[in-house]
């Protein structure tokens, strides 16, 4: 295990170490659950299906991930551990990653956990798995691009709330640029390509095709790019604002 | 060995460190001195390798810093000013995340740890969180540390800062002790502390070195090197029985005890033989009689002042 795991180890555990891993673990799922047998009436519809379930995913994360993500670097500013850390024998890379996946797979055990949804439509009726399992993985890949988005604003800043509300801003143009109400709202004279490129990057573009079980590896790559894309642009931003 | 060559490091316009260049070799105790905002925990994080240099290079035993990061790290030891750690953790668990991270594996990350709290006594705090410790405890887990792997450069950032008089005793036999072949670095502001752990002292003000030298170089460049301090039992005019002496600067009153006398002496001759004499002559009643070395502080107001009117 290089020094990558050891931080993914040590920021996983401290989660635990913490009321933190399971105040959210349980919000996580208690939100989840009024998102989709209240609002998504996951009964109501007749269908073996958990199309109501992952619908309501983006909204979930776009608070949840944000929660998670705002420590990931400006507590480590603010309680200066960040010079620690980064004069231990540890690339930054390791750091930035390490920490980010401590987050992501805290958000998957919260995903993992929601799997009585999962054997009660099974029992009521004869859904396709395999589309259940793809959409389960496409939603923890779009709360890694939230997740990602969360790492770089919790670097621009020592302070968490601020981190917090910066993350959920970026997030929501994320989720809105895909979704007809913001495309409409373009002006007609936009060339097509402009407006495309622009809801290609939106979250729901790809997110529903993948709750749907249309398992595209292009939206998966989408997700993949983004979250590296962030986690690069997080780099940057430490090694500008460590200073100060 | 460590080799600063022409370090800058500006912020935006402003310029913290300025063209420092200095050499430390094994077996040095540098103390690093300075007012506060001189430039002091900036150098030690460009050091470290936390920040990097806007010009010049850190060497560590040939290692360069900004190109061969990882490898001058492994070499260095730090305790960052404030000696942060993970709050959270027990102090066992951190010292073991930390000594993963400095590469021991097995059996060997237990000998480490057991080793460092014995060494900076953190037996009885081993299963407490850290951020639960009182301010002592605190900066001997952050030492405990930055020891782990047995640095060959060890840079502490104010070690002894917020300690009571007995836990500063003990971080300073501990630096002692660790001090023989290895090079230590330490900022402070407190004096006295170079006087007893230090083999070599930097004063830097505004960014540039404006004193290099042992302690007691140092010291000697003190308008009260080879001073008289010397106290009465009774009032009697002692000037007026020096006046012939061309050694002798001025005679001053003592600023914190009464009928106490500084007898300064010209260019730091020796007037001790002299002063002595006339005392017994003269039959002045002494109570107390000693040379003093200089003062330090006296240098560092002196050094720092001058360099912060120049500019």
């Amino acid at each position: 295990m290089g020094n990558l795991g050891f931080v993914f180890k040590r920021e996983l555990m401290s989660y635990f170490a913490t009321p933190l891993a399971y105040v959210f673990i349980v919000i996580f799922l208690i939100t989840n659950g009024i998102f989709t047998f209240d609002l998504g009436g996951l009964f109501l519809r007749g269908q073996a299906d958990l199309l109501p379930f992952f619908g309501f995913h983006p909204w979930l994360y776009l608070f949840m991930v944000p929660a998670i993500a705002m420590t990931l670097w400006a507590d480590e500013r603010k309680t200066g551990t960040i010079e620690l850390l980064l004069t231990l024998p540890v690339r930054l890379a390791d750091a930035i990653l390490g920490k980010f996946l401590a987050a992501w797979v805290l958000i998957g055990i919260a995903l993992a956990l929601t799997f009585p949804v999962w054997i009660t439509v099974n029992y009521l009726g004869d859904p396709d798995n395999g589309v259940i399992l793809a959409a389960y993985i496409g939603s923890w890949f779009m709360a890694g691009g939230f997740l990602a988005i969360g790492s770089c604003m919790s670097a621009c800043t020592k302070n968490s709330v601020i981190a917090f509300i910066l993350t959920v801003a970026i997030c929501f143009l994320f989720v809105i640029m895909g979704s007809p109400i913001l495309l409409d709202a373009f002006p007609g004279w936009m060339p097509q390509v402009l407006v495309d490129a622009f809801s290609a990057m939106g979250f729901l573009t790809h997110f529903d095709s993948i709750a749907k079980g249309v398992l595209d590896m292009r939206d998966f790559l989408f997700f993949s790019a983004f979250i590296g894309a962030w986690l690069m642009a997080s780099a940057i931003v430490i090694e500008i604002k460590k200073a100060s | 060995m460590i080799e600063i060559n022409k370090l800058t490091k500006k912020f935006d316009q402003f310029v913290a460190v300025d063209g420092l260049s200095f050499t430390v070799i094994e077996g040095e105790v540098l103390g690093f001195l300075g007012p506060n905002g001189a430039g002091k925990s900036t150098t030690m994080k460009v050091i470290t390798g936390f920040l990097s240099p806007s010009s010049g290079s850190v060497k560590i035993d040939g290692n360069d810093i900004s190109q061969r990061s990882l490898k001058a790290k492994s070499l260095i030891g730090y305790l960052p000013e404030g000696a942060p750690s993970y709050g959270d953790m027990t102090t066992i668990e951190f010292l073991r995340f930390i000594a993963q991270v400095r590469g021991f594996r097995g059996e060997e990350i237990d000998k480490r740890v057991e080793h460092v709290i014995a060494e900076v006594a953190l037996e009885a705090v081993r299963e407490q969180t850290i951020e639960t410790l009182s301010k002592g405890f605190k900066r001997r887990v952050g030492l405990a540390q930055a020891i782990m792997h047995d640095p060959k450069v060890l840079i502490l950032d104010e070690p002894t800062d917020g300690l009571d008089p007995n836990q500063k005793h003990h971080v300073r036999e501990l630096i002692k002790n660790l001090a023989k072949d290895k090079i230590v670095i330490i900022s402070t502001h407190i004096l006295e502390e170079v006087t007893a752990v230090c083999t070599r002292a930097i004063i830097i003000a505004k960014g540039c070195i404006v004193a290099d030298g042992t302690p007691a170089e140092l010291e000697s460049r003190s308008r009260y090197h080879q001073a008289i301090k010397i106290t009465l039992t009774d009032e009697y005019d002692i000037s007026a029985d020096l006046n012939g002496l061309a050694n002798v600067e001025t005679v001053e009153a003592s600023e914190d005890e009464r009928l106490s006398y500084i007898i300064v002496a010209k260019d730091g001759h020796s007037i001790f033989s002299q002063v002595s004499e006339i005392a017994q002559d003269k039959h002045w009643p002494v109570s107390e009689f000693h040379v003093e070395r200089g003062q330090l502080e006296d240098v560092f107001r002196n050094v720092t002042q001058q360099a912060e009117g120049a500019h």
